[in-house]
């Protein structure tokens, strides 16, 4: 037991009814609480999504494939997107950022726990709402029983011409719901970490986590926002006779797709630079340095923050912009390469001469350094305008998309699953079903996105739910299938692992990995209080001082 | 590294950080201008596109008084406010009153427009794209003073109940960081549809 424990002598505490337990974890506003159910929130969301992509790949294993009907292909990639983006990869890292950012910067609990819990069950609920069209959408009245526009829902789609029922009410509605969400968790992440910090942790001293979800949270309140304000003007549009995006009145399909694009391309810097933060904690400590150029770190994320704020008409390269704009997009979108790219450098900077320790979370880490790099030359070929104009609306786009997300933030996160799993429930995950999971996971997605890049670069389209035979498409959208069962076991796997693990996985102690940051100081899981006294920093790595106190880091400040 | 003993020595370093109330503010006024933004752009966009009437010149009449009513609002809450910090509670509370009766006299101001331009010019919300996009942003605007009108009203009860004093100067403040916003959306708001949409 941690002397960060307060116990009291001769108290033995019962377990609770399970009624109570779960009433109390209804109504937590802890953080720790907060962060786990979004975390299984997502989890959720992640098995119901990764159906949907697995329905996808059977009706594309064969040309002329029968196994849906082109009007259920349509809804699964619409919800398979929405899903994705909106209610498993947002969520999640809010739950890691939930979790983790007061334990490292030495705060009891975020700045306002009761709009913390305001923001998880708006997520929450708005992603039952989206799953409500199944019921509400008026399918059984022939208007098709779940959204079918596309994640992106370009005009005119929208209209209630296009889309008439109620489904596509439920997809307005949820994104406005769990965005005004994740607006209240942005808010509360620059509000700890601006407010909240423990005395002497100066922001020269917070761990990189802490802030590259400070930039991610700014990036949340500038991005939501269009989104919000374009469902907005889609609502008025289809209830109150508006016509915003209204052709035949004079509105414009265009309007809609910068809206869009304003949030849909800074909505991937906001989901990547959280899987910066676990890379930036995972590869110091299982490297045993510390991060190589923590201030250049800081400025690369803040300028990829600037700069991916005005990249986004590089997604309408093909919809007839001046050659003015098509330049000036396609230079930012090379220029985000460079941060991006100086980030990549000290990641490698860390490990270079470090003792590398080639744990599972490592192992994910150094998978994501090179599939992330990779996603981005993907990316830096289509901001080149010709080539974006032969390719774009092409499975080259989807393969490069998934890598970034897949292969890059996906990855990280199972990095981070492994790395901080220990802390949150006391029990270390199984490295043995780990490394299965991670060589069967990363085979997988080799067979299903690199494959992926060929039949795009033949000219298959995305969306089509069916193609014809003869075109050499058909082998490789069957290894790309293979490869996404195979990707699906991996899942399953990972699955098991955090369900075996949790009752009968090793037990972790305080501070399973030797690492440097508060969290670690604490038990495993951490008490409900954090702290029992708020702790005092000098360094960057406040656990290294402790365990140094020979030579500590505040020393060389 | 399990049962550590970490214990962290408790200098007293010099230490203070902003109020987390007024950074949660800020953050929010930050995500609602951009909100505001987009519909401004859209506004902005969508001047002279109608392909029927009435236009803007024929119809919209510049609401100057309503105008300096909201805008000298902002300066009775910051009145208030300081009359607050200093301990002067009847003051606060007279400043405060007249805040209220300013926002109420500009929400009533753009019911009457409304009302004119509905009945008279039969212009709503879907007769053309002027019409879509004058009442989403004027509405836009009017929803949020009617939140801030409902808010300043709260703290209005409370305080003629007797219960608001010093220590809750920082809330007023808050409060009143939200009010301010209010009016300089008005003057955006003012000046993109009354002087460059017309």
């Amino acid at each position: 037991m941690s002397s960060n424990v307060i116990t009291i002598p001769g108290i033995q505490i019962e377990a609770m009814p399970w009624v109570d337990e779960f009433h109390q974890w209804l109504t937590t506003v802890d953080h720790k609480r907060l962060g786990i159910l979004y975390i299984l929130s997502a989890l959720l969301f992640l098995v119901i999504g990764g159906v949907e992509a697995i329905i996808i790949r059977i009706q594309l294993i064969h040309s002329h494939n029968n196994f849906v009907s082109p009007e259920v292909f349509n809804r699964m990639f619409t919800m398979h997107g929405t899903t994705m983006i909106f209610f498993v990869a947002m969520p999640i890292l809010f739950g890691f950022a939930n979790y983790l950012v007061p334990l490292m910067i030495g705060a009891r609990d975020m700045a306002f726990p009761r709009l913390n819990a305001f923001s998880f069950w708006l997520s929450f609920f708005g992603a039952l709402l989206l799953y409500f069209s199944f019921l509400g959408g008026s399918g059984l009245y022939g208007a098709g029983n779940a959204p079918d526009a596309g994640w992106w829902a370009y005009a005119p789609l929208g209209a209630r011409a296009f889309s008439p029922g109620h489904s596509f009410d439920y997809w307005t509605l949820s994104l406005l719901v769990s965005g005004f969400g994740s607006m209240g968790t942005g808010i509360n992440i620059i509000a700890t970490v601006l407010c909240m910090r423990c005395p002497g942790m100066k922001l020269s001293r917070m761990p990189l986590f802490a802030w590259l979800n400070l930039v991610m949270a700014g990036m949340v309140l500038l991005v939501i926002s269009p989104l919000t304000a374009a469902q907005i003007m889609l609502l008025i549009d289809r209830y109150l006779g508006g016509h915003f995006f209204d052709t035949q009145a004079g509105g414009s399909a265009v309007l809609w797709m910068h809206f869009f694009w304003i949030f849909g391309h800074p909505e991937v810097y906001v989901l990547v630079i959280p899987a910066f933060a676990f890379l930036s904690e995972i590869i110091p400590v299982f490297s045993r340095k510390p991060i190589f150029g923590y201030p250049v770190m800081v400025a690369a994320t803040v300028s990829i923050g600037f700069v991916s704020m005005s990249v986004w008409a590089h997604h309408m390269f093909t919809v007839g912009m001046n050659s003015y704009a098509n330049s000036f997009f396609a230079i930012t979108t090379m220029a985000v390469g460079v941060p991006t790219g100086i980030k990549i450098f000290n990641w490698i900077g860390t490990m270079w001469g470090g003792r590398i320790q080639f744990k599972v979370a490592m192992l994910f880490c150094i998978a994501f350094l090179f599939q992330f790099l990779i996603a981005g030359l993907t990316g830096i070929m289509q901001a080149a305008v010709p080539f974006d104009w032969q390719l774009s609306l092409s499975y080259f786009v989807v393969a490069h998309f998934h890598y970034v997300i897949v292969g890059g933030i996906l990855f990280a996160l199972f990095g981070a699953f492994y790395y901080w799993y220990p802390k949150m429930t006391g029990r270390m995950l199984s490295e043995r079903l780990g490394k299965w999971h991670f060589w069967l996971f990363f085979i997988g997605f080799h067979l299903t996105f690199d494959v992926m890049h060929i039949p795009g670069l033949l000219g298959m389209p995305r969306r089509i739910y069916t193609y014809e035979p003869g075109r050499g498409w058909d082998t490789l959208n069957l290894i790309v299938s293979i490869g996404a069962f195979i990707q699906a076991i991996a899942i399953l796997i990972f699955v098991a692992n955090l369900i075996i693990s949790y009752f009968k996985g090793a037990p972790a102690g305080n501070d399973p990995w030797d690492a440097w940051t508060l969290e670690w100081s604490v038990s495993s899981p951490p008490p409900a209080y954090n702290f029992a006294t708020i702790p005092t920093v000098a360094s960057r790595r406040p656990l290294w001082d402790q365990k140094h106190p020979e030579d500590p880091d505040s020393r060389y400040e | 590294m399990s049962g550590a003993t970490v214990s962290f020595h408790n200098t007293a370093v010099p230490w203070q950080l902003p109020s987390r109330g007024k950074v949660a503010m800020a953050s929010l006024i930050f995500a609602e201008s951009a909100i505001f933004t987009i519909f401004v752009v859209a506004y902005l966009f969508y001047v002279g596109k109608s392909l029927t009437g009435p236009t803007p010149r024929e119809v919209l009449e510049v609401p100057i008084f309503f105008t300096v009513c909201l805008l000298s609002s902002s300066l009775t809450i910051h009145l208030a406010s300081k009359f607050l910090a200093r301990g002067k509670q009847s003051g606060f509370l007279a400043l405060w009153l007249l805040t209220i009766v300013l926002g109420g006299l500009f929400l009533y101001g753009t019911g009457q427009e409304w009302h004119r331009l509905i009945y008279e010019h039969g212009l709503t919300i879907s007769t053309n794209l002027f019409g879509t996009t004058y009442y989403s942003l004027v509405g836009l605007h009017a929803f949020h003073v009617t939140v801030g009108l409902v808010m300043l009203l709260m703290v209005a009860i409370f305080g003629i109940a007797g219960r608001v004093g010093v220590s809750q100067s920082e809330r007023i403040e808050v409060l009143s960081m939200y009010w301010h916003f209010v009016d300089a959306v008005w003057v955006v708001v003012f000046t993109v549809v009354y002087v460059l949409g017309r």
